[in-house]
């Protein structure tokens, strides 16, 4: 047989992907052939395909592009977040393959068939995003080539929820390792929960060199590195089993700085007292408003979470009712951005002006601050960078 | 920030004659412009030479003068109405210009009107050259090159500074005569002593050439406390040399990497900052080299344009709406958007659909207009066609021009290589009349220096008609 032939005859197999729900959305096949189950979710960005895939914070999930053609411009060494593929699929309306981009160095759909990712094309992506928005994120398989209804659906059952699960330590590194840059003059801990290499960039762009520990890491293995400064990373699945790691960030509150992104900011919170959960799709795209209640800017951001902190009511309840007023947005009076936690006070510092969730947080009595979004952008707008050097003078400062 | 309550009654100024050259779009954000303030209970005075828009319907508008556009005549206007404020930036260049000759002659000052939306500092910056290149300069960008040379000498020394291929254009001569692009030292020497020589000064400019190199514009919006969004990325299909009002154009890019994509939007916060556009939107122009990825600033205008409608229509952001809201004191996260409704106007948008604009050309209408296109605007109209895929949307476009395309068979091959090599307003039916003949994508990119992503996608669009080609809509049962 022919390659030719063979390859014909892996292109007529079936692609699909079946949600929890009972709907099934038909494509074509591309990448590599198989079946693979998660928790769905879309990304509304509409360049950064290779940055989203690669990130840690997937893990687990199985990602839909709103945008509908992906892979235009190729695919390249600079783009990985990671050593791997997380998103265990990738769902799209058209795949595309040409690496005619200067900085290509595959073309996007070779790239994934290498890593032996599974991917659908042709899928009425606006459709499943529609129900993935009124329904929820949920479990969902997506394969190609010949399973039966009996086997997707068992495996669709064998799939745990996401709520509940402790993916960090798993996508964590196994060994400590360290990074020195050439304008390093801190040494910061990075407590890895599945962390992006963009943001270890932006802590060696801001003059901090870096210690990665694994996420299961006490607060004497930290402190015995004698850091100047704490970060706990972002990471996959819901911080509320991560109780060894809310047990360490407590150690260390006080008496050494700490900045958390994302999965670290939920950490952060929970650290404080506060509560986390699940929200019903989730952030994931790279022009979400994000109001900086310090300097009275808006931020556009770049996110992918699917947990939340969750808000003092009387401030949901106002966010709620000035919805849609005569003026829009009207930033609450300080009182009631107070929080008192188990470590004295601490303010709200950031809101989402989509759904006024909390983005960020600052304590006011132990240096430590956190944000739910992504300042290392990568994929997205570069606005919120100078977080980084925010946490560079709060060491300073300490 | 609320609506600000210092000032009561504003002037605007609209953007006279529709003329070969533009699409009505002033039109359209001038009446929007109109509306949004009229609703924030200020006065408007509005000034348009034009009685054949719908601005000028009474409605819209607390008076309105149909009265030439220039000094004297809006000068008496402003003398009579005494307006606060002036708001320049939504009646294109027309208006922007007269605003700047109204406060150059004083009027402005004397009257004590305000400009609203970018005043006369910004309005220079952006549309003098050597304040441009210089602001420009400061923030770490760049501008295409130039120098000047009296001599072959003196332009080989300039050589230095610049990098070939250049173009030479002997000063003060009509239409370019004895200038050219030169890709080598022999040429460039030959064609600057011809350039000289022409001159009736004997002098030549000498501009670094980014012919073939692509070309993107960033639509961004600004208010007074330094909220800065980008409302659209569009990117022109036909490389540098095409006016962008005569390319081919798709919302949003389609070829730049998420690096290459944030490295124009940090350069566009930058300008529009630097240049100090403080409330409103602006269009920024950028070509970039595809093979180095070197980047050169083009032009911004501190107003809406063109582009910034079909940024609007393509993006359900209404701009001109907005950015007279953002004149009168407002900032984005004040201000609904349109659609939501629940969601704030401050906000980057992300599509999932294509939108291509082309152009449309009346050239049968003007036979001694030569039908080459050139950096200067030559079409009369445009469509917009909105697509899940490139190829929906490009198809439903081009079929919007409602022409009847012939093609001369006899023409050939070489000959239509040729042909396209010159942008020309038949350049997409003879590129796709050459994929039907199994002409190499490769020879149509050497010859047009189209972006081969696109080229790709004409491929697939021509490989499937002719898998339709000969059947029946029963064959598909």
């Amino acid at each position: 047989m022919n390659p030719g032939t063979k390859n014909r005859q892996r292109k007529s197999l079936p692609a699909a992907v079946a949600l929890e729900d009972g709907s099934i959305y038909r494509g074509h096949g591309f990448g590599a052939t198989g079946a693979v189950c998660g928790e769905i979710v879309f990304n509304t960005a509409m360049t950064g395909y290779q940055e989203v895939v690669t990130d840690p914070s997937y893990h687990g999930q199985m990602v839909t592009f709103t945008y509908p053609l992906i892979g235009n411009y190729g695919a390249n060494t600079i783009a990985n977040e990671s050593g791997e593929v997380h998103s265990r699929a990738v769902i799209v309306r058209e795949a595309h393959n040409l690496d005619r981009n200067s900085s290509a160095e595959q073309g996007w759909v070779d790239w994934l068939a290498q890593r032996g990712v599974v991917g659908v094309s042709g899928i009425d992506t606006r459709a499943l995003t529609r129900r993935i928005r009124s329904e929820g994120a949920m479990r969902a398989c997506v394969y190609w080539g010949d399973f039966t209804e009996d086997e997707v659906a068992a495996r669709l059952e064998a799939t745990p929820p996401m709520a509940g699960q402790d993916l960090a330590s798993r996508v964590c590194c196994e060994e400590p390792y360290e990074l020195e840059f050439l304008r390093g003059e801190r040494l910061v801990v990075v407590l890895d929960f599945g962390i992006k290499r963009s943001i270890i960039k932006g802590l060696g762009r801001a003059g901090c060199n870096v210690k990665v520990l694994p996420a299961g890491s006490s607060a004497d293995d930290i402190l015995k590195l004698e850091p100047e400064g704490v970060f706990l990373s972002n990471g996959p699945g819901d911080p509320a089993p991560l109780d060894y790691a809310v047990t360490t960030t407590r150690s260390l509150l006080g008496k050494v700085p700490v900045f958390g992104i994302c999965l670290g900011h939920q950490i952060l919170c929970r650290a404080l007292g506060l509560e986390t959960y699940k929200l019903k799709f989730g952030h994931r795209g790279a022009n979400h408003p994000v109001k900086n209640l310090d300097t009275d800017r808006v931020e556009i951001t770049s996110q992918n979470h699917g947990f939340a902190v969750r808000l003092p009511e009387a401030l949901a309840a106002r966010l709620e009712a000035g919805r849609g007023g005569s003026t829009f947005f009207e930033a609450p009076p300080e009182s009631e951005l107070r929080l008192g936690t188990d470590f004295g006070d601490a303010v709200i510092s950031h809101l989402n002006l989509y759904d006024g969730t909390v983005e960020g947080i600052r304590c006011r009595e132990v240096p430590a601050f956190s944000v739910q979004y992504h300042p290392e952008a990568s994929p997205g707008p570069h606005d919120s960078r100078y977080l980084f050097d925010d946490f560079k003078r709060l060491i300073e400062s300490a | 920030m609320p609506r600000r309550t210092d000032i009561e009654k504003i002037m605007l100024i609209g953007s006279g004659p529709i003329v070969i050259g533009q699409a009505c779009e002033f039109d359209y954000s001038g009446t929007q412009a109109c509306q949004v303030l009229l609703e924030e209970g200020f006065e408007v005075v509005l000034v348009n030479s034009n009685p054949a828009t719908i601005m000028t319907d009474p409605a819209f508008a607390t008076r309105t003068y149909v009265e030439p556009l220039d000094v004297p005549t809006v000068s008496a206007i402003i003398e009579r109405e005494r307006p606060d404020a002036l708001l320049p930036t939504l009646g294109g260049q027309t208006a922007l210009n007269l605003a700047t000759e109204l406060k150059e002659a004083g009027v402005l000052d004397r009257y004590e009107v305000q400009l609203i939306g970018a005043d006369y500092d910004a309005i220079q910056r952006a549309e003098e050259r050597e304040l441009f290149r210089d602001a420009i300069d400061r923030i770490g960008l760049r501008v295409p090159r130039s120098d000047l040379a009296k001599s072959v000498k003196e332009a080989c020394q300039k050589l230095e500074k610049l990098t070939l291929p250049i173009i030479i254009r002997p000063s003060f001569t009509l239409g370019g005569h004895g200038g050219g692009v030169a890709h080598d030292l022999d040429s460039f020497c030959s064609i600057v002593e011809d350039g000289v020589s022409a001159s009736p000064i004997g002098q030549v400019l000498l501009e670094e050439s980014v012919m073939g190199w692509q070309e993107f514009e960033l639509e961004v919006m600004r208010d007074r406390a330094d909220n800065v969004v980008i409302v659209c990325s569009i990117e022109n299909i036909d490389p540098m040399g095409v006016h962008t009002g005569d390319s081919i154009t798709v919302a949003p890019a389609q070829t730049l990497t998420d690096v290459q994509y944030q490295r124009l939007r940090d350069a566009s916060l930058d300008i529009i900052r630097e240049i100090g556009v403080e409330t409103g939107g602006s269009n920024i122009q950028f070509a970039v080299n595809p093979d180095t990825e070197e980047i050169v600033v083009i032009e911004m205008n501190p107003r809406v344009s063109r582009s910034s409608a079909l940024a609007s229509k393509a993006t359900g952001f209404p701009i001109a709406k907005i950015a007279a809201r953002l004149a009168v004191g407002y900032t984005l996260d004040e201000i609904p958007n349109d659609i939501t409704r629940k969601t704030p106007a401050c906000f980057e948008p992300t599509i999932d659909y294509v939108v291509v604009k082309t152009p449309r050309w009346a050239f049968e209408k003007f036979p001694r207009v030569d039908a080459v296109l050139t950096t200067h605007m030559k079409s009369v109209g445009e469509n917009m066609a909105v697509g899940r895929t490139f190829k929906e949307a490009f198809m439903k476009s081009m079929r919007s021009r409602e022409l009847d395309v012939e093609m001369d068979d006899a023409a050939g091959t070489e000959e239509m290589l040729a042909a396209i090599s010159t942008p020309s307003a038949e350049r997409y039916d003879l590129i796709f009349e050459l994929l039907r003949r199994g002409t190499d994508v490769a020879d149509i990119e050497a010859a047009t220096s189209i972006n081969p992503w696109f080229l790709g996608e004409f491929e697939q669009i021509i490989a499937r008609e002719q898998r339709l080609r000969g059947r029946q809509l029963a064959d598909y049962d």
